[in-house]
């Protein structure tokens, strides 16, 4: 059993190098093997969440070096369920990707993969240095796809991303850093043991690391001040990368869970709790702040990623609260808004297509083809993400509501959530009108021009040109948005028994550590050259 | 020494984080490429600065120097490397393709009106 926790990290990393040495030149086998091995990591990912949601946090010894000196990879079911989602995501980006989208750029599916297992990584390790590593690995090969199809506006937002990207790369270097030398250890779970008994001389240190780390996960989760790489890139890459990218942002949401709440709990001492005072008020502003950009958005991309902004605030609000309803309602809104935002951009991206020049431009335009059905399901997501009944969204901001009050704060975050649920309502009802309904006019101008020679956009082509694949990967999406709704019952007592568990700092560290109480014992005073030297070797194969 | 390391790391993190702040690419490039070389110095001094000791056991050491911070900075130093690497050709990538070589979204970014291109426009602004 144990073994099978390595495998969503195995698995894309020997797809992607198959699909580079052997298939660099063949798409429709590359599509295949790259389809087949994303279901093949859901199967892997469904099974392991079966597996967590049975038992307590399982850890795997990487080289089978004993834990605080080697590196592990921990399974619990807050990293089960990010996993999962992470399949079911990322098997519908791939399905839209197929249709078309990865022909416009070299090796789409390998930098996909490659993605996959950083993402994968992220979730799963336990080692604050190897999520340092699998963040690169993540971000190089997203990259890559945000680069995917090229332009001179995407290059430019790329040189962007990928700076801020080094700079907090960097940072996280410092903060590492920061926290080794005063605590001699980068093992979760022992860093967790270390850091309540760290002496009083050298706390103001390991709050510096501890909040620079805080800087660099606040960056990938897109919390104002640190927020504005986000609309640039969203906005500027293709369809499936950002509804990939949806993902990202989680990620970095999960490491403030899983430092802020773990590492420096509410057990961790004098540094108990050393990011709490930031995050929600962060969270706060991030979401006024992209209700406002909302209203501003010229593009429906644009649009998409101040939605996106909101949404990173409303489920930081929740995350931030650190107790039991607050993370509760934060899982359920966090799988809720990934789906709902992915569902966005690949709509955006179909309706780009659609308008031949006019791209997603937020004006008249002539109709598309299948407009009823393309403004129907812009209806649903936009629905989901404004978070009006009755969708997902609906339910997942009356949970945070419900958790935040009790707070010192609760009637300033109540006012927050809903004035800016309206503004965004007023935003997606504005871009709606216009995409789908101006468009009928702009066709009968256009009919009434055609005469005149004038050929203002492409003409709308007939509904047969259009591939079927990318409809039916935001239908999927949006189907498992309803069914987050139907079952949402069943689904917060499961998520509300997660939230228990990762805020269980005795368990995570007593089966991460447990088996190894004995071996350092055996290493006696040596112990810290042993885990040195012993880390080192089983860093080894990780660059 | 210690005098000596803390104020090359911080003079590098320095000059790195003024050209990092400067408006075109290249100067960006090479500011990042300082402020890396700032964390790579400053790695090594997180395992405490020892000199000629041994970073393996040994029966006849005095002492040892921690060999975890060193693991560390090569997996940073190749991880800097290759994102170095990629900056750069995108920063080319994006002069060619623009012709400036600023390094925030100008002009060009701004969705164009409705009737832009269908008016036959010329060639994108920033080219001959």
């Amino acid at each position: 059993m144990s073994q099978w926790i390595i495998a969503p990290v195995i698995l894309p990393a020997m797809t992607a190098a198959f699909l580079l040495l052997a298939l660099r030149h063949h798409l429709g086998p590359q599509r295949l093997a790259s389809i087949a091995a994303t279901v093949a990591l859901l199967a892997v990912s469904l099974f392991l969440y079966d597996k967590a949601a049975a038992g307590g946090p399982f850890p795997y010894r990487l080289g089978d070096w004993p834990a605080p000196f080697g590196i592990v990879l921990v399974l619990d079911k807050l990293s089960a369920t990010m996993l999962v989602l992470t399949a079911v995501l990322a098997l519908c980006v791939v399905l839209y990707a197929s249709a078309g989208w990865d022909r416009r750029g070299r090796h789409f599916h390998p930098l996909f993969q490659f993605q996959l297992m950083g993402i994968n990584g992220a979730f799963l390790t336990g080692d604050v240095f190897n999520l340092f590593v699998f963040f690169e690995v993540m971000l190089i090969a997203s990259y890559g796809l945000m680069l995917h199809g090229g332009g001179a506006q995407r290059l430019k937002a790329g040189f962007q991303y990928v700076a801020i990207n080094l700079v907090a790369s960097t940072l996280f270097l410092i903060g590492v850093g920061l926290i080794y030398s005063v605590t001699g250890t980068l093992n979760m779970a022992h860093l967790a043991v270390v850091v309540p008994q760290v002496p009083a001389a050298d706390q103001a240190i390991l709050k510096t690391g501890a909040l620079l780390l805080f800087l660099v996960f606040a960056t990938k989760a897109a919390l104002v001040p640190l927020h504005w790489w986000l609309p640039a890139t969203y906005a500027g890459t293709s369809a499936p990368a950002a509804a990939m990218f949806m993902i990202m942002t989680k990620v970095g949401t999960y490491a403030i869970l899983r430092v802020y709440g773990l590492v420096f709990g509410a057990e961790a001492g004098a540094l108990a709790e050393v990011a709490v005072p930031f995050v929600l008020p962060a969270a706060v502003v991030t979401l006024a702040f992209g209700a406002v950009g909302l209203l501003g958005a010229r593009t429906l991309r644009d649009l998409a990623a101040f939605a996106i902004v909101a949404s990173m605030g409303t489920l930081l609000i929740a995350i931030g609260l650190f107790d039991v309803p607050g993370i509760t309602a934060g899982l359920y809104y966090l799988v809720h808004s990934t789906l709902a935002g992915a569902a966005l951009f690949l709509l955006a991206g179909i309706i780009a297509l659609r308008r031949g020049a006019m791209a997603d431009r937020l004006a008249p335009a002539p109709a598309m083809a299948q407009e009823d059905l393309l403004g129907g399901l812009f209806f649903l997501a936009a629905l989901a993400l404004v978070g009006l009944p009755p969708l997902s969204g609906f339910l997942g901001k009356v949970l945070i509501l419900q958790a935040v009050e009790g707070t010192p704060s609760w009637p300033a975050i109540w006012t927050v959530i809903l004035v800016t649920s309206l503004v965004m309502t007023l935003g997606f009802a504005r871009a709606g009108s216009v995409l789908f309904w101006a468009s009928r006019d702009g066709a009968e101008g256009e009919a009434d021009a055609g005469s005149a020679g004038g050929k203002a956009g492409g003409a709308p082509s007939p509904a047969a040109e259009h591939p079927v694949l990318p409809v039916i990967a935001v239908i999927a999406l949006l189907a498992l948005t309803v069914g987050w709704t139907v079952a949402a019952g069943p689904i917060t007592h499961t998520l509300a028994g997660t939230a228990v568990e990762a805020l269980d700092r005795t368990a995570y560290v007593r089966a991460v550590l447990a088996p190894e109480t004995r071996f350092a014992h055996d290493g006696g005073t040596t112990a810290r050259e042993g885990e040195a030297a012993s880390r080192s070797a089983t860093a080894e194969p990780e660059r | 020494m210690e005098i000596l390391v803390a104020s090359g790391t911080g003079l590098l993190t320095a000059v790195g984080i003024y050209l990092m702040l400067r408006g075109r690419t290249f100067p960006v490039i090479v500011g990042l490429s300082f402020l890396s070389y700032a964390v790579n110095v400053f790695l090594f001094s997180m395992g405490r600065l020892a000199i000629d000791r041994p970073p393996i056991i040994s029966p006849d050491a005095p002492g040892y120097t921690d060999p975890l911070p060193q693991a560390l900075v090569l997996t940073a130093i190749v991880i800097s490397f290759g994102m170095t690497a990629l900056i750069v050709v995108l920063a080319l990538r994006g002069f060619l393709e623009t012709g400036s070589d600023k390094a925030d979204l100008d002009a060009s970014s701004v969705p164009d009106g409705p009737g832009r291109r269908a008016e036959g426009e010329a060639a994108p602004r920033g080219r001959p």
